[in-house]
């Protein structure tokens, strides 16, 4: 019971930064294509926003553990 | 660890030891201090500050002005730093930070590469201490240059109340700006490498054992082989991961750095 628990903790809280990070990266990625000049830019500022949504799914990942 | 691998070596009932066993040392020198006790992991740390001291100092110690291939790739890294990182993140006077910020990048990225070379196979950073103390260097850091840039009472008051805010939202806003700026930023920056490589090293760990277990001893040999093509790929992908997480600590430092001494952006 408390496995599944624990699994859940981490599938849960790994479903909105799934979504967010597929919309973030597409947009970047879309971004990149229209303009090829701004790629640099680009691609540091996902990668910043990347960080911040990881930080949510390997707080669930890390509660699994601890719950 | 070791229980997992008798249990599987002799063919016995797999009893799946607790996960923390593999994150845990017995010291081997210095045992009685409590203080100064030294195991793996403090001869590892020590070992990926040596290795990042001799890489750029063999690299860069005694510059040709024909670069060799060692040297090149040294520039490479200093010059990714400071014209990706300093430079792009921070502004012109960023480059005042390379040091810091070249440093963090190597020991981290280095902790992180021990993951995946053979026969050391343990990250580092995957003990929450070594993240932590990263983290709690960047956060007194910019706090003190948040101070020291903008004055103590305008640097905390425009960080937990943001001037472009409306004064109606502030008792809204206060405590979440508060929460986000002097808590949330060191944690996370804590817990994202902690966790990352704490998985990667499961995960790995799961697989070398999957694809042993399974070949040699288990009925299973489909599992095995899978597990056995799976390794080198996780081995590929936790690279990346590794040198993706050494990238994003070292360019949230930058940001946060930049955002103390230019509270503008």
């Amino acid at each position: 019971m408390e496995s599944i628990g624990a699994g859940l903790v981490f599938g849960l809280g790994a479903i909105g930064p799934g979504i967010g990070l597929g919309y973030l990266i597409g947009k970047a990625i879309e971004a990149m294509a229209r303009q090829p000049e701004a790629a640099g830019m680009v691609r540091t500022t996902m990668f910043l926003g990347i960080a911040f949504v990881e930080a949510l799914a390997l707080f669930g990942f890390v509660l699994s553990f601890i719950v | 660890m070791t229980t997992l691998l008798a249990a599987v070596e002799y063919g016995g009932r797999w009893e799946v030891p607790p996960v923390e066993e593999l994150f845990v040392f017995e010291p081997f020198a210095l045992e009685g201090s409590t203080l100064f006790a030294f195991n793996r992991v403090a001869l590892l740390v020590l070992t990926a500050s040596i290795v990042a001291i001799a890489i750029l100092w063999i690299g860069l110690g005694n510059p040709k002005l024909v670069p060799g291939k060692f040297q090149a790739a040294c520039e490479a890294i200093v010059e990714f730093i400071r014209e990706q990182i300093a430079i792009q993140v921070i502004g012109a006077d960023g480059v005042r930070w390379v040091p810091l910020l070249l440093s963090i990048f190597m020991f981290v990225w280095i902790n992180n590469l021990f993951e995946i070379i053979p026969f050391i196979n343990f990250p580092p950073t995957s003990k929450i201490a070594i993240p932590m103390f990263l983290a709690v260097m960047v956060w007194v850091l910019y706090i003190y240059l948040g101070i020291k840039a903008q004055g103590a009472g305008r640097y905390f008051k425009e960080s937990i109340f943001p001037p472009a805010a409306p004064k109606a939202l502030w008792p809204l806003i206060g405590p979440i700006e508060f929460i986000s700026n002097f808590v949330t930023r060191p944690v996370t920056l804590t817990v994202r490498l902690f966790a990352n490589m704490m998985a990667g090293h499961i995960l790995l760990t799961l697989l070398f054992i999957t694809a042993h277990a399974f070949l040699v001893f288990g009925p299973g040999l489909p599992v095995g082989i899978v597990g056995l093509v799976a390794s080198p790929v996780m081995i590929g992908f936790e690279f990346v991961v590794g040198l993706l997480q050494a990238y994003i600590f070292t360019i949230l430092a930058a940001v946060y750095i930049g955002a103390s001494l230019h509270p503008e952006h």
